[in-house]
């Protein structure tokens, strides 16, 4: 079987949701095809050939994948579906976006988000928030999958692939892009990072939510998230949102500030290896998956940890 | 402007589901069902713009049908979509728990039947979490897709669609007829009015069976089992921050 890995594409590079859905990929069969899409596409398809595992690149380059558009990806795909038995993507936003766009063009099912492969046919997702996993066995003769990232190890570095230009196919009628709004950050990607803050609703307003989150962040060298509440009040870009209907992320170490622990945030975060919660109440739910709790004001709590960690 | 909005009764979302001991699925006995939060945003997105609110001028929207595809009960969620404004309702009936896939093809056939100019849906259900059936009827259609809005503005046949997208939002344009699927912070719905309520229940509800379509729900997918995720127990607090920053040094995460 053959399987066809689309990248997650960063500019000249590629990110490592795209070696983690490699990694989901070579569970399923020895002969993986990474697709880099885009405007000028070259120098990421190289940074492609090297993830360790990849039998070769496919580099799809052309003025209108420049925004990994749905219908201009999808249709691209769908024209080279016929050479895989199953289609794999990242579960990003472009991912979740175009992936169910090219399970349907290919009259398949979509399988969104799997955190396990058990064989060439069957495979675990969360529901329900997390809060159970669904083993699915997919009778379609090709599969249309959507990785998440935080489940698989990344594929190494070290591998040599051949890199051809696929073939791109025009799309047709569909939306055109208009412009973008991107967060500037020096910070690690919220998805990537070792250490992640995240502040909630507590924190009151966007200046407090900088004033106490930057700093901190810029100390551990982590990335900064947000509660649902946080983000809805403008106190952080929607980029931020952990969550079910948000980022996923499972950091070494998670902390939450101020972040009362819906069920909805703790399907963004719950897979972090350690938790800390930093809340007044002593009952808020987040105290029941943090491993260690601190019970306080952030006020006071956050400043000393400032001065805790030197 | 003629608005489909495809609404699904799902799990309240204040309820935390619980996995069935004999592993074939979640429990949902006597547990309280709502209209999917993220097809509330899209009811009242259509009924702004159909009714003029913010940017959107009055009668943008002209005809707001919504349509379920579920259980008998699926009534009450097109009841609630009705007394939050919107015009009428279709109910395709159907007991089985349909696959994305089938549930955008049965889309696809009312599209067809209603040829509405724009079709808004929640980006995602919160029980299967798929994110899938906007951009799956899309397809179907061959229609341009804009998911994930937190921004819709639309004039001259065309929709301006703010995304929400990893890294910041993403501006689209795509013309008319269109699929477009919402996010959370394009608006907040409204509660119904006891009044609404009332008159809602007086406005159209066209039942239909699956059989109506002829078009093919056969499940894709064979659910093997549903277990519980593994738990996480609740940890230790501790006293003040150094106490906490030596704990986070012996687990070897500082
Ligand atoms: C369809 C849907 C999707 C959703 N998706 C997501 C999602 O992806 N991610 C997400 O996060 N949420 C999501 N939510 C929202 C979720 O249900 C909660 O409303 C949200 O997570 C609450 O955010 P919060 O914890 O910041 O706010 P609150 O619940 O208001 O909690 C604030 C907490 O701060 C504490 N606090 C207050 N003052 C202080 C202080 N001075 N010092 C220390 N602690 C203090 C309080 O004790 C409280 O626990 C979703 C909801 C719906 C309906
Ligand atoms: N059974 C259904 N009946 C009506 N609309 C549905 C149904 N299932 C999904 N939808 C619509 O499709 C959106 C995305 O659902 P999903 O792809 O299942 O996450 C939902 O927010 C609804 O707008």
């Amino acid at each position: 079987m053959a399987v066809l890995v689309i990248a997650d594409r960063d500019g000249d590079t590629v990110r490592d949701t795209t070696h983690k859905t490699v990694t989901a990929a070579l569970a399923l069969s020895g002969d993986v095809d990474v697709l880099v899409l885009g405007d000028g596409a070259k120098a990421a398809a190289a940074a492609a050939a090297k993830i360790k595992g990849v039998r070769k690149v496919l580099s799809a380059d052309s003025p209108a994948l420049g925004h990994q558009l749905a219908e201009a990806v999808a249709a691209t795909v769908v024209g080279l579906a016929a050479g895989y038995d199953a289609i794999l993507s990242p579960a990003t936003t472009d991912g979740k976006n175009f992936m169910p766009r090219i399970a349907a063009a290919l009259d398949v099912a979509p399988i969104s988000d799997i955190i396990e492969v058990v064989s060439t046919d069957t495979f675990v997702r969360p529901i329900y928030a997390g809060n159970a996993l669904e083993t699915v066995q997919s009778s379609d003769g090709k599969k249309v999958i959507t990785v998440r990232p935080t489940a698989f190890t990344a594929a190494e570095e070290g591998g040599s692939a051949a890199i051809e230009a696929a073939k791109v196919v025009d799309a047709g009628r569909g939306a055109s892009f208009v412009s973008e709004e991107m967060v500037k950050s020096d910070r690690p990607e919220l998805g990537a990072a070792k250490i992640v803050v995240s502040g909630g609703r507590a924190l009151g307003s966007a200046e407090e939510f900088h004033a106490v989150m930057d700093p901190l962040a810029d100390k551990l060298g982590a990335a900064v998230g947000a509660s649902r509440a946080a983000v809805d009040a403008g106190y952080a870009p929607n980029d931020y949102q952990v969550g079910q209907t948000g980022k996923v992320v499972a950091p070494a170490l998670y902390i939450a500030i101020g972040i009362s622990g819906a069920i909805q945030h703790l399907a963004g975060m719950k897979d972090s290896k350690i938790i800390v919660a930093i809340n007044k109440d002593p009952d808020a739910p987040i105290f029941q998956v943090a491993d260690f709790g601190i019970v306080a004001d952030y006020k006071v709590a956050v400043p000393e940890l400032m001065t805790a960690l030197g | 402007m003629k608005v489909l909005v495809p609404v699904k009764r799902v799990i309240d979302y204040n309820v935390k589901a619980r996995v069935k001991s004999d592993q074939t699925g979640v429990d949902l006995a006597n547990v309280k069902m709502s209209m999917n939060p993220f097809d509330e945003i899209a009811v009242e997105e259509a009924v702004r713009l159909r009714d003029g609110k913010e940017h959107h001028a009055a009668g943008t929207a002209t005809e707001i049908v919504v349509v379920s595809i579920g259980v008998t009960q699926a009534q009450e969620t097109i009841r609630t979509a009705l007394a939050m404004g919107a015009d009428r309702g279709i109910l395709i009936q159907s007991d089985a728990d349909l696959e994305p896939l089938a549930v955008a093809k049965l889309l696809k056939a009312v599209v067809d039947e209603e040829k509405p100019d724009l079709v808004l849906l929640g980006k995602q259900s919160i029980d299967g979490d798929n994110n899938a059936v906007g951009q799956m009827l899309a397809a179907l259609l061959d229609w341009p897709q804009a998911t994930f809005a937190g921004k819709l503005v639309i004039a001259d046949g065309t929709a301006t669609v703010t995304r929400e997208v990893d890294g910041g939002l993403q501006t689209l344009a795509a013309p008319l007829p269109a699929v477009v699927t919402v996010d959370l912070r394009l608006n907040t719905p409204r509660y119904a009015s006891l009044p609404n309520i009332m008159k809602a229940k007086k406005k159209e509800i066209a039942v239909k069976a699956v059989a109506d379509y002829g078009v093919d729900v056969a499940d894709r997918l064979k659910v093997l089992k549903v277990t519980e995720p593994p738990k996480r127990s609740a940890g230790i607090k501790v006293a003040d921050a150094a106490e906490l920053v030596s704990k986070l040094k012996t687990a070897g995460v500082l």
